[in-house]
């Protein structure tokens, strides 16, 4: 390892001295030496991203600005040093997206990597970190400096990690140069990503160490900076405009730079939701200490809240961190000798049907079924009128989650809120949470907003999130797989498992647009499995209704049969199956 | 995901203990429970005026709107005799009411209107609401349903069961509402009269009012059938319509095509804007010295920016208003004495020990004391009774300035807005606000109205002055006797200054009629004699008197309208922690979350984590390594880099022994930290899984490093 970030670092060196000038000189003639110009690319792009950074940062001061005038208007700059938000301004937040490779993410992670162990450092690192500080463009060369180490590091690293991978970016690159594209300039570096990235040929290129093949497509690369260059100050001038210019160029193009590696070749076996949870416990909650202390200031307010709640206000905590825990404590600790409900609103299947039906049916211990929610709600905003001794404390955790974040789930919670009696304390996470809300529902909710910083997991918010499809789905899916099948007749369940044979065959290949009607009904009459077309038509509708199987019309208009289920899952299944049988 | 929690029936609390709560953290001082119910009470009477504020202020609306229908109702009337001219019409009369953009707090007017109707009008009345009428079948619904009901509650409840029947089985149509309002209005015809005249004041036969709360949010096509079929009818219902509008008037015509809107007959009603409502309500609750709780500066400019910068509703501003009340007693434990005077004696009596240490700890009692001499210092620190005894002077004082405080602030006003440009405002809560904050006097925009005021002329100053006069004897203080007769006294000088000024007149026009007969020469040189004259003079009499006043002005500001905050105890009557308020009404979840997720240590106090400038350490929760990550992203994000990069950061965060045998574990470990690092991000909505390419996921924020 110290051998190759060594020769990274050499390198690094080299490219740092590249004077200007003479990469402008490579460029416009174009015949520069090979590894030269492969310098000079280097260089420029590094370059090219500070300037974008340099806008952005422009930008982002001007909006600081303007926010700050916002925020004297409303009086509340100077007031609360000790307040939340360190007055973080908006536009730190809500900056707009720009294009960015995603290098920077390594080169981040190995900056923070970097941090604690400088000494060890290399002595050339420390030399170019030493006259990076100077003042004048020195952000370029940190950048540029790091990047290349970090690329080195990368490829170094991955390179003895996977040897498949090296070995198919050559097959991408050929491709590459069989692609016309000797017309597009400015537009190059977003053409040449989709199927691969920066750092990725860079990688390639310092594995094969530097003696690679050289293509066009690098050197259209390179080409793009230098007219921004001499339009630096027009560019300053005109941030507005460039902001949003920014944001179409960050969205216009479909493509994306991002690599193509996926979980699959990493050789990580899939964790699923037990072995996660085992292996989180073994990891120690870091700064516990302190996430207690932010817990008792917050325990702290419980009296107040209940106050609160009775005198006519809702409240409503947000902040980072699971607020489930510290929701649990208020009810054990003050709640227990009153009627409350809690709502896991963080629970896929919950509705707000199932919320009133709780208080309709045990709560106010009504039979009977209600036409409509609207119904339901009267009858308990009656109930609740007529009968004042009666109170209901109600905590929803996740009041912001999927299945209660629609417009009338929220009305009917608001208008629930909204009565005397019934008190609501709830918990928000999404960052877009008050979004839900309009003039005439924060008036019913009548919230009184607690910042509730917990910094402890997501432990239960997370586990039903079908999320990181990556990880969980597949069980998951395994056992729906499992449980529609079973239901169905033996012959419906052999066609499935052909197409699930055949899927399994191609998968290697990874254009396979599915198994066409019509083949798949050969196979089947000749499995003895249907006898008419319109038996096997009737079965695959069922599939449909279930959603085992989705039909694509390829380009030839023929109809493609398909299961949307990955590789694994349908091994796990097909597995299953045998042993079942 | 419902969990119902029920105590058994013996556990459960009897009359639910709000005050108990109060006392709960509070335990230390006694005073908890009378602290809550002067609490209590301060706000219900608070409540009651802004109610009262707000009836007055509807009263003249409502008054309109109830001669409208009359006034329709009369054509209804006429109609049995004039029936073929009306019929070639076929208006219904509706009632436009603008009511402004605060949507919240519509209710209450819409609420107040109906009760007046179904008093004095008609039994009939039904408000639909936008959200309840996606149809025209809903509406219909909805509609009969309304009127059905309260039919019941006009009757006596004789034939419930029948309507009740009726309701839910009968179709929803014009027809059937027609022969249900014919039925009705048989009835009660039939019905012995002298029994229905007396039991009720309603018009005969009474008009159907149907009140759109939100005209603006309907769907166009829902209200043209409405009004179409209606009009249809008009002549068998008699039908008035009442549309809310948030916007402008001008949309009733957009909303509705010619066709349409020309068979209503429109009259327009204006409520009063919600600003003048505001200034009211601070009027009522502020500068009056009916309450001993009061604002302090950033509080109001904090409330007040809530108002003006979000939603107009002034039930938000009583909202922040009764939350500060609540603050204010439950965190200030000398809140007892906010009360008033009558009880003062009483209160501080029975103070505690504690309480009277609480005192002494006040920042503003301490700067008092430091300015006593030496032995009073040591009373005053040492001596309960003594301290009570000053505190009770001291409070009363306060009260007293308050008293003062108003009157003055009002007479400057006067003032203040009638200058060009408004240097100190427009409202008087700008001003109130401007002298809560530090010395008006010190502050340039004073400076330069003073300097706009001794340019006022002559008839304005007078009828400010008579202002003046009026505000300080209509004042409680009695301490305004003197300063009352001096603007008498400067109101006369005026007066006099005018008869003098006419008896001059005479002597000057009598002078001129001398210089018609002098020569250009001469005249050129008197009149430059004239000029020079008038530079070197002394000012004339009324610039003088001017000055004069204006200098009584500023003397009277600099002496009532200190800021609250320099007096002694002000803690005691004066809610000033804007920071909480502003936290719990104007909340900034996503700084919140920001400030978490990149700056840790501002909630986690360890070491470790501090950081300067933007980046986080490698240490910081894992959550925030992520985001920090992520952030140098573009659209998609690779997982597999993403963990790449993630493991990279922690394993050189945990000590340098990566190497070792169970590294394969600590691998798993690390990827399972990752994942539900990951997953909370999107839980967050930084995040959300992507189809676009295997193993993405896109970012759904923008911005970053």
């Amino acid at each position: 390892r110290a051998e190759g970030s060594d020769r990274g670092r050499h390198r690094a060196l080299q490219v740092k001295f590249v004077p200007d000038e003479e990469v402008l000189k490579h460029i416009a003639d174009n015949t520069g030496v090979k590894a030269r110009k492969d310098k000079a690319q280097l260089c420029i792009s590094a370059k090219t991203f500070v300037k974008k950074l340099e806008n952005i940062s422009d930008n982002k001061a001007q909006e600081i600005l303007e926010d700050k005038k916002y925020i004297a208007a409303l009086g509340i700059c100077a007031q609360d040093p000790m307040e939340n938000g360190s007055s973080v301004s908006g536009g730190e937040i809500y900056s707009f997206q720009t294009p960015k490779r995603s290098s920077k993410m390594a080169e981040l992670a190995y900056e923070l990597a970097q941090t604690p162990e400088q000494s060890v450092a290399s002595d050339h690192s420390k030399n170019l970190e030493k006259t990076a500080k100077s003042p004048d463009s020195s952000r370029r060369n940190t950048l540029q400096v790091n990047t290349d180490k970090i690329m080195c590091l990368f490829a170094w690293k991955w390179s003895l990690i996977k040897n498949e991978f090296v070995s198919t970016t050559p097959y991408r690159l050929r491709k590459r140069l069989a692609a016309p594209d000797s017309h597009l300039e400015s537009e190059s570096e977003y053409s040449a990503s989709c199927s691969e990235e920066e750092d990725e040929k860079d990688q390639q290129e310092i594995s094969t160490v530097l003696s690679a093949q050289k293509t066009p497509a690098k050197t259209k690369a390179a080409s793009t900076p230098p007219p921004r260059n001499s339009l630096a100050k027009k560019i300053k001038e005109e941030k507005m405009s460039n902001l949003v210019e920014e944001y179409f160029e960050a969205h216009s193009s479909s493509k994306v730079l991002t690599s193509d590696r996926t979980l699959q070749k990493l050789r990580k076996r899939r964790l699923n939701q037990e072995t996660l949870h085992d292996l989180l416990k073994k990891a120690p909650l870091p700064y516990a200490a302190e996430i207690k202390e932010l817990n008792q200031q917050h325990e702290s307010m419980f009296s107040k809240w209940l106050l609160q709640l009775h005198l006519g206000f809702n409240i409503v905590l947000y902040g980072l961190g699971s607020k489930r825990d510290l929701l649990e404590k208020f009810r054990t600790s003050l709640l227990q000798d009153s009627v409350h409900l809690v709502v896991n609103g963080y629970f896929p299947s919950i509705t707000v049907r199932s919320i009133l039906n709780s208080i309709t049916e045990e709560v106010l211990d009504h039979t009977g079924t209600f036409r409509s929610p609207l119904d339901q709600l009267e009858f308990i905003t009656k109930r609740f009128k007529e009968d004042s001794s009666l109170e209901l404390y109600v905590i929803i955790h996740s009041l912001d989650s999927q299945m209660l974040r629609g417009e009338r789930s929220q009305q009917i919670l608001a208008q629930l809120s909204s009565l005397p009696s019934v008190y609501l304390i709830a918990s928000i996470d999404h960052i877009n949470a008050p979004l839900m809300w309009d003039q005439a529902k924060l008036s019913l909710y009548n919230w009184l907003w607690y910042e509730t910083t917990t910094f402890s997991p997501y432990v239960e918010e997370t586990s039903y999130e079908n999320s990181l499809l990556v990880q969980q789905s597949g069980s998951l899916a395994l056992s729906s797989l499992t449980h529609v099948l079973r239901s169905l007749t033996p012959n419906a369940r052999g066609i499935f498992r052909l197409l699930a044979q055949y899927q399994l065959e191609k998968k290697d290949n990874p254009s396979y647009p599915g198994l066409s009607f019509q083949d798949f009904y050969q196979q089947c009459r000749e499995a003895f499995l249907v006898n008419s077309d319109l038996t096997l038509r009737a079965q695959l509708t069922e599939f449909r209704d279930h959603k085992l199987i989705r039909t694509k019309r390829g380009a030839d208009g023929v109809e493609y049969l398909l299961i949307p289920v990955d590789v694994s899952t349908l091994t796990d299944f097909l597995e299953n199956e045998d042993e079942d049988v | 995901g419902c969990f119902v929690f029920k105590p058994s029936a013996k556990k459960r609390r009897l009359s639910h203990g709000t005050a108990h709560d109060f006392r709960n953290r509070n335990d230390k001082s006694e005073d908890a429970e009378l602290r809550f119910f002067t609490c209590q009470s301060l706000w219900n009477q608070i409540k009651s005026e802004t109610e009262k504020v707000q009836e007055d202020l509807n009263k003249q609306l409502l008054d309109n709107l109830v001669s409208f229908l009359s006034r329709s109702h009369l054509k209804f009337q006429e109609k049995a005799t004039e029936w073929t001219c009306q019929m070639k019409f076929r208006e219904i009369p509706t009632a436009a009411l603008v009511l402004g953009v605060n949507v919240t707090d519509h209710d209450l007017t819409f609420r107040s209107l109906s009760d007046l109707l179904q008093n004095n009008i008609t039994p009939y009345v039904a408000l639909l609401e936008a959200k309840d009428c996606p149809g025209i079948k809903n509406l219909m619904q909805k509609l009969m349903g309304q009127l059905m009901n309260c039919s019941i509650d006009a009757d006596s409840l004789e034939d419930e069961d029948y309507v009740q029947v009726s309701q839910s089985r009968i179709r929803c149509s014009m027809s059937s509402l027609i022969k249900w309002y014919k039925s009705v209005t048989e009835k009660t015809d039939s019905e012995t009269p002298s029994q229905k005249r007396t039991s009720s004041t309603y018009w005969q036969p009474p008009p159907v009012v149907v009140i759109f709360k939100d005209m603006e949010s309907f769907t166009t096509k829902v209200l043209q059938d409405f009004i179409v079929i209606s009009s249809q009818h008009i002549h068998e219902l008699p039908l008035v319509l009442i549309f809310g509008i948030a916007t402008s008037p001008m949309i009733i015509h957009r909303l509705l095509p010619h066709s349409v809107s020309s068979l209503l007959c429109i009259e327009l009603f204006q409520s009063l804007s919600c600003k003048e409502h505001l200034s009211t309500v601070i009027d009522k609750l502020l500068l009056s010295d009916q309450f001993p709780f009061k604002l302090g500066e950033k509080v109001l400019q904090v409330l007040i920016n809530l108002f003006l910068y979000h939603d107009f509703s002034v039930q938000n501003f009583i909202k922040g208003f009764q939350l500060c009340i609540l603050e204010h007693f439950f965190s200030q434990p000398l809140s007892v004495l906010c009360c008033q005077l009558v009880d003062l004696k009483k209160r501080i009596n029975s103070l505690s020990h504690d309480q009277c240490e609480n005192i002494r700890r006040l920042p503003s009692f301490r700067r008092y004391v430091e300015k006593q001499e030496s032995g009073k210092q040591i009373a005053l620190l040492t001596t309960d009774n003594f301290l009570k005894e000053e505190t009770e002077r001291l409070l009363e004082d306060l009260h007293v300035y308050h008293y003062n405080y108003i009157s003055v602030l009002r007479c400057l006003h006067v003032f203040t807005s009638s200058l060009p440009k408004y240097p100190l405002g427009k409202q008087i809560r700008d001003l109130h606000c401007a002298c809560l904050e530090n010395q008006v006097w010190e502050t340039e925009e004073y400076e330069s109205s003073l300097q706009l005021a001794r340019m006022l002329n002559k008839s304005d100053l007078v009828t400010m002055l008579q202002q003046c006069v009026e505000i300080l004897l209509s004042s409680s203080g009695k301490e305004f006797d003197k300063t009352v007769e001096k603007l008498k006294e400067f109101l006369t000088q005026f007066q006099n200054l005018e008869e003098a000024f006419q008896e001059r007149d005479g002597s000057i026009s009598s002078q001129k009629e001398l210089q018609k007969k002098t020569d250009l020469y001469h005249l050129q040189k008197t009149l430059l004699e004239l000029k020079e004259s008038r530079r070197s003079k002394k000012l004339t009499k009324f610039e003088m008197l001017r000055f004069e006043v204006v200098d009584y002005i500023d003397c009277l500001v600099r002496k009532y309208l200190v800021p609250a905050d320099h007096r002694t105890l002000h803690e005691i009557l004066y809610f000033n922690t804007a920071t909480v308020l502003r936290g719990h009404l104007n909340a900034a979840p996503r700084t919140a979350l920001h400030t978490a997720l990149n700056n840790p240590h501002w909630y986690l106090k360890n070491q470790v984590l501090k950081c300067d400038g933007g980046s986080i350490s490698n240490k910081a929760p894992d959550i925030c390594i992520v985001y920090k990550l992520h952030l140098e992203c573009g659209r998609l994000i690779n997982l597999v880099d993403w963990l790449e990069a993630f493991t990279t950061v922690v394993m050189a965060a945990e000590a340098p022994d990566a190497d070792t045998a169970s590294s394969d574990q600590v691998d798993d470990i690390i990827h399972a930290r990752f994942i539900r690092a990951v997953s909370e991000l999107e839980l967050l909505g930084f995040i959300k899984p992507s189809k676009q390419k295997t193993d993405h996921v896109a970012r759904l924020t923008w911005g970053g490093c």
